[in-house]
């Protein structure tokens, strides 16, 4: 039983950040039609605000320390952080160990702009070409960001850790009355699993509950009837995009920590994030949630040893193979909508 | 000639000449001069254009015909790959074998792959494809290690039991070989400040390759062709009609995969290794970079596109900033540091953001790839001159009547 419920837990970070890249592909998707290749380079640039910020917290010059000596006996020569000298070493030190959620702040700006950016200069010119056309060019841009990216910050991987207060784990076991430590589980993996429910439920809520959601899920059903009825559906779609651009680079600041990112990332999200997309079913935005959580849990299990040992080499194939079993059996997806996609 | 129309003759003849005659064309600068880093007449380079002329030859056959964009061709490359390489190994380092068989068991890879992707299309059928694909990969990369040898990547050694010939030549692996011609075999003819080299490996290469483009002239030509132009069009139609269009595109589909697994079998025996990174995705987006450049759907396009794409891929990746200092040295010094510092980003390591904007840039503006470019700019001229010749004409028919 804790074995199980330790395989779920491992799922659920992994499944977290498949189900909000899921999630904002389904909306481009849903509200305009286009096929986003480029939705993990928007997933790993939101990785690099929170390595930009980091950069520049940590921003730092040298000053001469005349109370200490180096072997020699010169003056000893430290690194003093700007943010530590201005601030204090208590209130900088603390902005500096919080940088990953702070990045936050600076992340929904950015990716709005580089979300508005990339609909209005490029996708737009594409909502009539064929989805083949779509991928082509969004994978070309894919392509250019990454290697931006890469010359900008190098081929390497960044570690930019969690702030000081989530660096531990919490032990699950004791909670849930098994043994101690049988069912560890990192602070900040938690952070990360609330932090999608927070936004995925926000998302729903934008939708659901505003009279700007409500339009837009109208435009999702019927586009030329909400035209027709004189509102501007293009561009509450646009501002969609940049919703989904939002959501994508949210979920690769908070992935930081987790995983060290470098300019590649994006692209490994993608390809599982598409299959996520498709075995929910195209278009529709509870089941790419579903999908994303149900296969980030399926690949823990297919992990476990027991398994392994079982079917070997299950792990590497296991999501894959759940897609083309969907596909094949129920072409529409887990909660596909009739109509969409269907050829 | 050959069951070809007087268009389609000339057009092969014109390949054929291009590619007797290349490593003359790609060698137009003396060897100590500056330029001759621009020079692509070697023969590593010259076997890739025409491999991957293959390929993408291949997968113009499913992309450009019948409009499926498959995501995973690259997995037909890698499998056709591992069948030559295994053949070199048990049977005998002879390539014919290890060709043969590597179209053989890509074939029947793609024919499998095919019969399941087939039954979905447009989006759908990218992604599984790209699933396929992915899973093959990582397959090749952890349970198979015993076929694949995993990361290392599988080649020749000292004692695979070949049937057909010895494990070791004086202590050394022998070279792969056309029945006794080795591959790597080849002479250099050096005139004045130039040099050309001559490469066995690749001129079996060519051969090959231009029968593999006739072949792909008559299927373009043929009432198949036909078909599968028209499973493009409308489907729909096709089904009213009473075809059913599932047999051309699967055809289309095993067609495509065993060019792949050619171009896979190719690709060892001029160089007898195998590694998984041939069928990673992104192998499977340079492929349709290739065919979309030169121009889905046309004949010439797929080659010129390959051209293309690893003349870039060599010529970029070699240079340095040493090379770009020499190059914009012509320059006033601020400029030229300028011009350095963004150059630099596209070449070296750097070279894939080149690749990406031209991917860009040719989706967006000239969808038809170079042959459409191509036709446009001669479009151009032919209106010109064929509006002064109504011009001159229309004066001249008023006053007939």
């Amino acid at each position: 039983m804790d074995v199980i419920i330790l395989q779920v837990l491992n799922g659920l970070d992994k499944g977290s950040a498949y189900a909000l890249i899921a999630l904002g592909l389904t909306l481009i998707f849903g509200t305009l039609g286009v096929v986003n290749f480029a939705h993990g380079a928007l997933f790993m640039l939101g990785a690099f605000c929170a390595v930009t910020l980091n950069r520049f917290l940590t921003l730092s010059h040298q000053v001469v320390d005349p109370s200490r000596t180096d072997f020699l006996g010169n003056p000893l020569k430290v690194e003093v952080r700007y943010i530590e000298e201005w601030l204090g070493p208590e209130i900088g030190g603390a902005i500096i160990d919080w940088s990953v959620p702070l990045s936050i702040l600076l992340a929904i700006p950015v990716m709005a702009l580089i979300g508005l950016a990339m609909e209005r200069g490029l996708i737009k010119h594409f909502y009539k070409r064929p989805h083949a056309d779509q991928i082509l060019v969004t994978f070309g841009l894919a392509i250019v960001l990454q290697q931006i990216v890469k010359y900008f910050y190098g081929a390497n991987p960044i570690a930019t850790p969690a702030p000081e207060a989530f660096t531990g784990s919490f032990d699950f076991g004791v909670l849930l009355g098994f043994e101690p430590f049988s069912i560890i589980y990192p602070y900040w993996r938690l952070v990360y699993f609330c932090f999608a429910i927070v936004i995925i439920a926000a998302v729903f809520a934008f939708l659901r509950f505003t009279t700007f959601g409500m339009v837009v899920r109208a435009g999702m059903a019927d586009r030329e009837t909400v035209g027709l009825l004189g509102i501007n559906i293009g561009r509450r779609f646009t501002v969609m995009f940049a919703i989904a651009a939002i959501v994508a680079g949210l979920a690769g600041v908070m992935y930081t920590p987790i995983v060290a990112p470098n300019y590649n990332m994006g692209m490994n999200f993608l390809v599982l994030s598409f299959v996520v997309v498709v075995v929910g079913g195209m278009g529709s935005l509870p089941g790419a949630v579903a999908a994303g959580f149900l296969l980030g849990i399926l690949e823990s299990f297919a992990s476990m040893s027991a398994v392994i040992d079982l079917v070997p080499g299950i792990n590497q194939v296991i999501i894959y193979l759940v897609a083309i079993i969907v596909l094949l059996v129920r072409p529409r997806g887990l909660m596909g909508r009739k109509g969409v996609m269907e050829d | 000639m050959l069951g070809l129309s007087r268009k389609d003759t000339t057009l092969l003849l014109i390949v054929l000449a291009l590619v007797v005659l290349a490593p003359f064309l790609l060698n137009p600068f003396p060897e100590d001069s500056e330029l001759a880093r621009f020079n692509a007449g070697y023969p590593d380079l010259m076997q890739r254009f025409v491999i991957f002329g293959i390929f993408a030859m291949g997968f113009n056959i499913l992309f450009g015909l019948t409009g499926y964009l498959s995501f995973g061709h690259a997995a037909f490359l890698g499998v056709g790959s591992y069948a030559g390489v295994w053949m070199m190994k048990l049977l005998t380092v002879n390539v014919v074998p290890a060709i043969i068989a590597s179209v053989a068991v890509a074939g029947v890879f793609s024919l499998l792959i095919g019969y399941i992707c087939l039954r979905r299309s447009g989006i759908y059928f990218s992604i599984l494809t790209l699933a396929f694909a992915q899973m093959s990969f990582a397959l090749a990369y952890s349970v198979l290690t015993p076929i694949t040898a995993g990361e290392t990547g599988l080649q020749l050694s000292l004692n695979d039991p070949r049937i057909l010939g010895s494990s070791a030549v004086d202590g050394t692996i022998p070279a792969t070989n056309f029945f006794g011609i080795a591959m790597r075999d080849g002479f250099e003819w050096a005139v004045g400040g130039w040099k050309f080299t001559f490469n066995f490996g690749y001129y079996l290469c060519a051969v090959i390759m231009l029968i593999a483009f006739y072949i792909s002239i008559r299927i373009f030509r043929s009432p198949f062709g036909a078909m599968l132009r028209a499973v493009k069009s409308n489907q729909q139609r096709m089904n009213y009609t009473g075809i059913n269009p599932k047999p051309y595109t699967l055809a289309a589909f095993v067609i495509s995969g065993m060019y792949a697994g050619l171009a896979g079998g190719l690709m060892v025996a001029v160089d007898p290794l195998a590694g998984a990174d041939r069928m990673f995705w992104t192998a499977s987006g340079e492929v349709v970079l290739m065919t979309i450049l030169g121009g889905a759907g046309t004949l010439v396009g797929p080659l010129l596109g390959a051209g293309v794409i690893k003349y870039f891929e060599n010529i970029f990746s070699r240079l340095n900033e040493a090379d770009l200092n020499q190059m914009f040295s012509g320059l006033p010094d601020g400029l030229q540091s300028a011009m350095v510092t963004v150059a630099q980003m596209f070449v070296g390591d750097g070279w894939l953001l080149t690749l990406g904007v031209m991917f860009m840039a040719v989706v967006i503006f000239l969808p038809g790839g170079i042959v459409e470019g191509g036709q446009r700019v001669a479009g151009w001229f032919r209106r010109k001159s064929g509006t002064e010749k109504s011009g001159k004409a229309a004066p001249a028919a008023s006053a007939a009547e």
